[in-house]
Parts: structure tokens; sequence; C-alpha cells
């Protein structure tokens, strides 16, 4: 909401400083976004006086000037101008100016003669609409002055970032009403003259041509009507243009302009009928019924719903109601009757039928936020004044007021002691009284710190006594209420499990030298294709985002694999190779319709490029498989799971991953995840170029996983002995697979306190298809020292039960 | 012969008396008792010489390496590993094998930090969906269908009746269905609005915070975002309550503080105007409390909403809001 204070200033006196306004208004809740000087574009315009005219020796309708504008020499300035002669005073804007409609000034020639400079017309400077020759300031300023001061017209815009539930503050009379609020004395607004002149009064009555039926009350509870004969429609006049302009409206014609100057001032959108398109002399206002075309005044068709409330005359749809008229009814060049309609529309269905439609316009703006139901009269009458005033019309006697659902006026008890408990103050009667007063609430004492209000009809908004506490508190200053802190019970809740176990696996994750990556949770409408999922994968229930931003962020993810390895595409592309990344965050599966999706929270990581680079310690070398692994065993152990299995994928649970390079995790009986390395035709359908590998883990389903407490173990009191062992086998024959069935035996015997791989070799000199793997047993007794002796039969049974399962060979 | 090994002897003495360093005194070893040292030469020539003079000239020779063998060990132990100037040693400029860092994305990191705050001043962490029916976003909330206020927020919806939620405070009456007053809660995480430009992401992070209790105060409300703004910023930082509007709070407030980039003189990031407009606050609505079945006329609460991107721009000095999300390991590196 634009509003100039020159305007504001026709009904408020207010003596303050456009910043102290600006602040004011702000601190009262009305946001002022910007402050303009509305005549900044006078910048660089100056008096100047015209020395001498001589014709322009290549041109009959051009003179040369050379004037004084108050530099140190004389200027020339070629005019096309009549009327221009010696002696006049004029404005001049000087290079560098940039005049409405961005006429840059610059020096320049016209057909060979110098031009340092443009004389204007009040035209040219909006300040006058006299277009045919250069401006006359009649009277003699000191060449070079600016405009504006010489002149007297400095004025200053408001821009308002008006909240939704101010729609009082949609009008000039609304901002001086808050304005009023702030000035000393407070001031109530001057409301404009609405009484019809007398001497501008036909004889006819409204109600010998016009007739106004609401069928659809619900929606149209008011509707008022003027009218209004022998309308000349013309150009508006000088100051409604310029009234208009200031704040950002084109005008149109006279009577356009005069409805839209009303809305402005009184925040009552009106709408103007060419009285003599409408069949019967009828005004019907109804729902459209049934689905229907219709044109509006812009020229663009529409289709409306039958639950569209419409304007109607005798035959069809005039106006599509509180949004825009019908081309078919609209005011132009030869309208000569004019009826005005000032109505209260439902908010709710206007703001449906302007979402529907795609329609917004300064009238629907206004009805959706809800105008002043007892304004439609005075809103009328004022319009129709000015018409007749500026068109020069007459107009009809009575007026049209159909209003079948009468507004009740908003009374609210308020309890003083729950006001300054709600705000934590203690204002008295007087103070609350004294605020609520200087923006035109009534109040009533009723009893023992308790009053009645009355609320002005104008505000919408205020409905129960907490919206009069604001009103006082914003009016107070909310800076001027002491800050105090709550006196609570210190009564703690047990943190969610899953909270903590986030913040474990965070904090493990950057111990692992992992960088934490958030990713949009919509994801490409194609990823499930990009990840290669099966027809039958559940991640194929997305959720799809009924308005999305674009097609890459148009489904809700269900993995967090396409965002690492966007990731990955984005670090990549700033050559950044290397890369250990991890996120944790939540991805959805649809389940019914209208129902909310499945919300599962997970954390993955991806890592590729390189384990090391070239270095005085080091040789450059690529990441791997057991990489990934290391971090995803690490995790497992910071959340204390020992018994984690790693078992090959062998089916389409994971088609990300290349074939023979995929693992789900086990915990029992429980998948808490899987891990492996992508997939080549993955990678290409992200664009990615080098080797990637990526876990995928269920944070609730590892909660699950986890032992409860640890219980310390006490430390052992005898040292360990360790043995080795080697055994050859078959190269495909997992590591994991021996390790188990030793694990097996191991639980059985006490002794066995720990067995783990030191070496896997393959090649010369074993044979082709063969593998040695070296694994060490570390043996300790509770009781003793343990000795050769005690542990010779057991190492020797467990490396023949090994050698017998696995058709396995010592080595040579 | 004899004078031979004496000489040695005295030579070596001498030299071992005046080794400065470790490093000097393995020099002298070497000389004297490495493989083609002074002593072992003299030890494998004896064979050379005359019988008689051989088991003399070998017990000889014995006792002078096992004397000087003693004595470098005994000085050496003494000696500090040092150079010529006492301090050779290694090179120390030679870069460390690293132990590589990582990080938390910015955004945790700030979410964490202001979770701290109110956690230290009593408030319990509540989590609720991601994905939330139109019902808890907004009608819960005091924002009906056809509201002007929708406006304020534009909706993703996946259908007509559930939406991605638009702000962390459907939370909020989900809690309070469970729970009676006093409840003190903030709950954290990912909002999503369909807009997407310079300043803004269609998918960032909120903080909400929520206290009911019998007579909690505009002055409460101040007081403990007060407390926040100090313990976030810094106890310098002033700051500002603006009247606002919020469908779910009466009255509402919008929170400015002092720009902190330029102290209030006014910059291009605070547009000039010298504040900041940080979150969102408010008494909460009598209507919400209806909503969820408390007692309008026993209890009062305050609602606060805090958005994480812009705090953590304004800690950091980050300037393009689209950063958090492209996961640049070079910004992520930087915090």
């Amino acid at each position: 909401m634009k509003v100039s204070l020159s305007w504001l200033k026709e009904y408020i006196p207010v003596d303050l400083d456009p910043l102290e306004i600006s602040d004011r208004l702000t601190m009262a809740g009305l946001e002022v976004d910007s402050i303009e000087n509305l005549y900044d574009y006078l910048d660089n315009v100056v008096v100047a006086r015209i020395n001498e005219v001589k014709k322009h020796p290549n041109a009959d309708k051009l003179s040369c000037c050379l004037v004084d504008a108050g530099k140190e020499e004389l200027v020339q300035i070629v005019c096309g101008a009549p009327n221009v002669r010696e002696g006049m005073y004029v404005p001049c804007a000087l290079p560098g100016a940039v005049l409405p409609g961005d006429l840059k000034i610059k020096k320049s020639k016209l057909r060979g003669e110098k031009s340092q400079g443009m004389l204007c017309s009040g035209s040219e400077l909006r300040l006058a609409v006299d277009a045919s020759g250069i401006m006359d300031l009649e009277e003699e300023h000191l060449p070079g002055t600016p405009l504006e001061e010489a002149l007297d017209i400095t004025d200053t815009v408001f821009e308002i970032d008006l909240t939704p539930n101010r729609p009082d503050c949609l009008s000039v009379i609304g901002v001086a009403r808050e304005v009023g609020a702030f000035t000393e004395p407070k001031g109530r607004v001057t409301l404009p003259e609405v009484s019809l002149p007398e001497e501008k009064m036909a004889r006819e009555s409204i109600h010998d041509f016009a007739k106004v039926e609401i069928v659809d009350s619900d929606l149209c509870p008011r509707y008022s009507a003027g009218l209004l004969f022998d309308v000349k429609v013309e150009p508006s006049p000088f100051w409604l243009r310029q009234k208009l302009e200031s704040v950002g409206l084109t005008p149109i014609n006279n009577v356009v302009d005069v409805t839209n100057f009303v809305m402005l001032e009184t925040g009552q959108p009106l709408h103007a009928f060419d009285f003599d398109n409408l069949a019967k002399g009828q005004i019907i206002v109804k729902r459209a019924g049934k689905a229907i075309d219709f044109t509006t005044l812009d020229d663009k068709a529409h289709k409306l719903e039958s639950e569209m409330l419409m304007i109607c005359d005798g035959e069809r749809p005039v106006a599509l109601a509180g949004i825009m008229g019908g081309e078919n009814s609209e005011i132009s060049d030869i309208t000569t009757r004019v009826l005005i309609e000032s109505a209260y529309f439902n908010p709710v269905s206007i703001r449906r039928t302007a979402r529907k439609t795609g329609i917004a316009t300064d009238a629907s703006h206004r009805f959706e936020r809800g105008i002043d139901p007892e304004g439609t009269v005075s809103a009328m009458k004022r319009a129709v004044s000015l018409i007749a005033e500026i068109c020069d019309a007459s107009i009809a006697q009575d007026i049209i007021d159909e209003y079948p659902l009468q507004f009740p006026s908003v009374e609210i008890d308020l309890n003083i002691d729950a006001l300054n408990t709600r705000l934590g103050t203690d204002f008295s009667l007087e103070i609350i009284k004294g605020i609520l007063e200087s923006v035109e609430f009534d109040i009533e004492k009723t009893g023992d710190g308790q009053v009645k209000v009355g609320v002005p009809s104008f505000r919408v908004d205020v409905i129960r006594p907490e919206d009069l506490s604001e009103e006082v508190a914003r009016l107070w200053g909310y800076n001027n209420i002491k800050t105090s802190y709550p006196l609570v019970a210190a009564r703690g809740k047990v943190l969610a499990p899953l909270l903590l176990l986030r913040e474990k696996i965070r904090q493990a994750m950057i111990g692992f030298s992992f960088y934490e990556a958030i990713n949009y949770n919509f994801i490409h409408e194609e990823s499930c294709d990009h990840l290669k999922l099966a027809e039958t994968d559940k991640r194929r229930s997305v959720e799809r985002i009924l308005n999305p931003i674009s097609d890459q962020m148009s489904v809700l993810r269900t993995s967090l694999i396409p965002g690492l390895l966007d990731t990955m595409k984005r670090n990549n592309s700033q050559q950044t190779d290397t890369l250990n990344i991890f996120e944790i965050g939540k991805i959805f599966f649809a389940t019914q319709k209208g129902h909310l999706p499945r919300e599962k929270e997970m954390v993955a990581g991806l890592i590729t490029g390189n384990r090391s680079d070239q270095s005085w310690f080091s040789k450059k070398a690529g990441l791997d498989f057991y990489d990934l692994k290391g971090v995803v065993e690490g995790l497992l152990d910071e959340m204390f799971i020992k018994e984690a299995q790693f078992l090959k994928i062998k089916d389409d649970t994971c088609p990300y991953f290349e074939k023979g390079f995929g693992a789900i995790v086990k915990v029992s009986d429980l998948v808490v995840g899987s891990l492996g390395k992508v997939d080549a035709g993955v990678l290409k359908n992200y664009g990615l170029k080098q080797d990637a590998y990526v876990f995928d883990f269920d944070l609730g389903i590892l909660e699950e996983a986890m032992p409860g407490e640890v219980q310390a173990v006490p430390l052992p009191r005898f040292p360990s002995v360790s043995r080795d062992m080697t055994f050859i086998v078959d190269k495909h024959i997992e590591v994991g697979v021996i390790l188990g069935q030793m694990q097996e035996i191991a639980k059985k015997q006490a002794l066995i306190e720990d067995i783990f791989l030191f070496d896997v070799f393959e090649g010369k000199p074993l044979k082709e298809g063969k593998k040695s793997l070296s694994f060490r047993l570390v043996y300790r007794s509770a009781t003793k020292t343990l000795t050769e002796k005690n542990i010779k039969k057991l190492h020797t049974n467990l490396s023949q039960t090994i050698l017998n399962e696995f058709n396995a060979d010592l080595p040579e | 012969m004899q004078n031979r090994i004496a000489e040695i002897e005295k030579e070596a003495l001498e030299n071992i008396e005046k080794a400065g360093s470790k490093e000097e005194l393995e020099l002298i070893s070497t000389r004297y008792l490495g493989r083609k040292g002074v002593v072992t030469g003299f030890l494998r020539n004896i064979s050379s010489l005359p019988a008689n003079e051989r088991p003399l000239a070998g017990q000889n020779a014995n006792r002078v390496k096992i004397k000087l063998e003693a004595l470098i060990a005994q000085v050496s132990s003494g000696l500090e590993t040092r150079g010529v100037d006492g301090f050779t040693g290694i090179d120390v400029t030679l870069p460390g094998r690293p132990a590589a860092r990582g990080a938390l994305h910015p955004i945790t990191q700030v979410l964490n930090e202001i979770c701290g705050i109110f956690m230290r001043l009593g408030f319990d962490i509540a989590e609720g969906p991601e994905v939330e029916t139109d019902y808890y976003n907004f009608e819960a909330l005091n924002i009906p269908k056809y509201h002007p206020a929708r406006d304020m927020q534009d909706t993703f919806y996946v259908s007509e009746n559930i939406v991605l939620r638009t702000h962390t405070s459907p939370s909020q009456p989900r809690a309070m269905e469970k729970t009676d007053p006093p409840v003190r809660i903030i709950s954290a995480g990912k909002v999503f609005r369909c807009d997407s430009d310079l300043t803004h992401t269609p998918m960032f992070h909120q903080v909400e915070g929520l206290m009911v209790d019998k007579k909690i105060s505009f002055g409460d409300l101040k007081g403990i975002l007060t407390t926040f703004v100090h313990q976030f910023f810094d106890k310098e930082t002033s700051l500002r309550f603006r009247p606002s509007f919020f469908p779910f709070t009466e009255p509402s407030a919008e929170v400015d503080i002092r720009c902190v980039m330029c102290k209030g003189k006014g910059c291009r990031v605070c547009s000039k105007t010298g504040w900041l407009e940080v979150l969102g606050s408010g008494m909460v609505h009598p209507a919400v409390f209806e909503n969820v079945g408390y007692d309008t006329d026993k209890y009062t609460g305050f609602a606060f909403g805090i958005g994480i991107e812009r705090m953590a721009m304004l800690k950091y000095g980050i300037d393009d809001i689209r950063k958090y999300y492209e996961n640049d390991l070079r910004f992520l590196g930087q915090f």
C-alpha cells in the first residue's frame, strides 16, 4: 500500500518529519518498507531564464535558446515549443536528469545545433496536464534553483507492507487514523464531505430506472448503488491524475479514475457500469449457477464455475462480483449514464474465485481481507458527487441500498486484569481507554475492572479481548513493556532416543572425517529410474508434489542416495574429487491417498576419490569397498553393535550397486542397511565419471538393533597368548564364512578371546584359484597364565576342523 | 705395535671426550669400532704379526675395544641428540601425516547451538512429521482455508489436505493435544515453501518454541527472546519488538536486532534500516488453545519461530542462501 504524505494531510494534521512518521507507523505494526521522495525525478531540473531566442538555422519549427541555468556560462538549448520567448522563467532539465518515462537528458546536437539540456512542459514533468508548450513559471526565480524548491512541492510516498489483518489500512483514511493515534494532540481524521450537492441533483429518482436484487445474500450481504446522468467521459483533471500516479496507478478516464480514487481514499472498491448496457436496468447478484464463459474488461476470456458470484443485468452476467467488470458493460467514451456499485462481498467467496480464475485486482485484494460493511453508502456518495463535479453530470434522486444481512456491531467485554496478565503490564483503565479511543474504539465501564468496548465497523480484525490487548500493546509500544522472566516448574522430560542416536551418529561420522550434507527432500521425478530400481521396489511408491518448483524437485525422496550422488556431481565439477559425505534425513513412502506418507529417518554416506594422495610418506591410492566397510563397522562399533553380518546381495534389492559389490548388513534378524559400489550405469545416469561407494542405514532399525546400556567388564588379570594359523583354500570361499565357523567354535571355548584375519594372499607360489588366509587366535584364561600345553590341543582341533570343513590345506 | 694401539686409544679417548652430540659420537664409534674402523682393522691384522706378539697385541686391542665401547655407550647416554649447534634433530617443517577432519553442516551447528540455548532454559524437544495435514499446518493454528494469511506461506501440496509443512509450528498443537500445561517445547527441523530465488530456497530450517502456563505474559516472551539473542549473538546486541501479524498469535511481534554487520549504521544486509528481522513471535492465540482443549481463562502462553538459515548467515557472514544446499566441500569445510 502506497500513500503520500500530502494525501494523508488532507485527513489528519501532522507536523512530523517523514522519517519519524515512518518509524512510528512501523512500530505500530504498519511496516514502512520504503520512503520515497515523490519528486526524486526532478533531480537536475532547475529554473532557467531564457535570455535570447534565435531561429534554428536548419529547422523552421525549432528555436535555439540561450538560457541562464545558474551556470557560469549561458547554455544553448534547442526547443520546439511555440510559446518560448525571451525573459521567460522555465523548468530546464540539465544533462544527467531522468524524466518520467525514463527519458534521459544528455548533451546532444539537434540538426547541427548544440543542445545542452531540455526546456520542459508541465506534462513532461508530471506537474501539469498541459503539453502544448514549455511550462511558464510566471514568477522570477534565481536561475539554477532546483525546481522542487522553486515550486515548493516536496512530497513523500510511504510504501507500507501491510499484514493481512489490517484491510482498514488499505486506504489513505485508514493510514491517517493510525497516524492520528500518535500525533499530539491525538486527532481524529476529518472525513471527506459525502452529502450530494443540491445543484447537481436531477429530478428523476434512481428507482425509476434501476433495480437491484440480491439472490445470494450469503455472498453479498449488502449492495448500494447510485446513478448519474449526462456523464462526459474524458481524461481526468490534473489533480486526480496526479493523485493516482503518485501511488502508482495509471489514469484511465474520469469515471474510472474517480472510482479508483475513492477506493484508495476509503478502502471501498467501487465499480462503474455503463447503465445503458444493463438490460432492463437491472442488477441481479447471484451465483453463476452453471459453468459459463465470461470476458472481463481486460479482454480476457475466463471459464467460470457455478459457485462463483456474478453481477447480472436483466439478461446476462455483467461482472465477476468484487473482482472485475465485464467488457460488455464497461465505461467507454460514449457512456452517458453511469451506475456506481458499492457492495460488500463475502471474503472467502471472493478469494476462492480470485484464486481459481487467477485474477487478482485491487478490489479483490480488499474484499478478500474484509472491508467496512458500514462504508458502502458513504463511499458511493463520495464517488457520485465527485463524478457529478468532474464529469459535469447530474445525480439521480435517492440511492439504492440493499442490505439483507445486517452486520451486528461488535462489542467486547474486556477484563482489565486479564489484559494486564497477558501483557505483563499494570495499565490503569484510563490508560487503556485513552489508547483505544485514539483509534476510535468506544469504551464504557461496566463493572470493577470490567469495560465494554465498541469496535468500529472498519476494524474487522478485532473480535476478542486478546485482539484488544494487541491494540493496547502496539500503541503503547512493545518496547515500552517491561521485560520479565517466566517462573515455571523445573520439570524436564527424557530426550527421544532417536534424537540421541542421531547426534551420536553425527559425532561418529565427523570423527571418521566425513562432512555432513543436507539435500532437498524433493528429488527428480526420474530418480527411481536413475537408480535402476525394480518395478516392484517399494521405493517406487513416491509421493508426488502437486505444485513442484521444477521436474528436478517434483517427488519426495524414498532414498538419500540420489541426493548424495548429486552432491558428488556438484563437487566433482568443482574439481573436488575426493569426497567423504554423509546425510541424516527423512525419506517418504506414499500410503493411501489422502493419508500422510510414512516417514523414515535414514543415514547414508558416500565416499569417492583417494584414500591417500601422493605425499612424502604415501603414494596415491584409490578408495575401495573396504574403506567404506571400515566406516560402517566403525559406526556399528560406536553403537556397540557387535555381531553384524555382511551378506552379499544376490537379488535386485539394491540394483544401484554393481553386481557382486554390494552387501546388506544384518544384526540378528534385522536388516539395518546396505553398502556397496555404485553401479556404472547409475554413475552414468548421474553424469559421474569416477567410482563411488555408498551406504544407507535405517535409523529406526539401528536403534532397535542397539544393545542396552553397556556394562563394564573387569580387565583380565593374566596375559594372553597368540598363535597364528594359515590355510590355503579355494579363492571363492568367503572369509566371513570361515571366520564365522571359527567363532562358532570359539564361543564354546572359554579360552579363545579373539580371532582375526591378518593376511590374505593370492598368486605364486599358490596354485591358480587358491588363496591363503592367515588368522591370529588370542588365547587367555581368567585363572592362570596359559602355557603351550594348555592350548595346543584346542589350536590343533580348531585348525583340523577348518581343514576338513573347507577342504583347506596347510601351507607347505 | 704396542705403541700403535696405545696411540689409537689415546686419540680415540680424546675424540670421545670432545664429542658434542650423539651424531658425532656415532661417527667416532664408526671410525674406531665400525667394520672398517681403526681398532677393527688392527684386530684383523694381528694374524700378520709375529707369533709371539700376537697374544699380547690381541689382549690389548680387545681391551681397548671394550673400553671404547663402554665409554661411547656411557657418553652417549649423557648426550642429547643434537647437532653441532645442539638442535639439528629432525625437519619439523615437513608436513605431518594428516588426521583428516570432518564437520557438521553449518545449519546443524546453528540448530544445535540454538536448541542448546533453549534446553538450558528448560525447554524440551518435540518433533513432528515433515509432511503434514492441512489441519495441523493451518487450521489448528487458526489459519482457515481461503484465509488471506495463507498468502504469507506459499505451500507445496501433496494432495488436497496434505502439505509439506510450511513451518515447524504444527508440532505445537500436536504436543498440546498430548499434554496439559505447563508446556515448554521447541521443535526444530525442515520446512518448505514454494519459493526459489536469491534469498529463498524451497526448503529451509526453523526452530519454533512454545511456553504455556498460568500467567505467562508478553513481558516473559520478551525476556526469553532477549536472553536467546544475547546468548546467540552477544550481550551488546540490542533488539526491538515490532507489532506484526501471525494468525496463531495475538499480540504478534517481529523481533529485530541491531544489524550485526554495520552495528546499526545502515548497510546492504539490513537494507539501510540498521535493523535485521530475525524472528517472529507472539502470545498464543486463544483459538489455538481452544482447538487443543486448553482453558483460555486459565492459561496463557507465547510462541516464537526462528529461521536458521538467516541466523547462520548472520553468524558466519554467508551471503547466498543457496550455498547451504549445494554441499560444496569447499563451503562445508569452512565450518
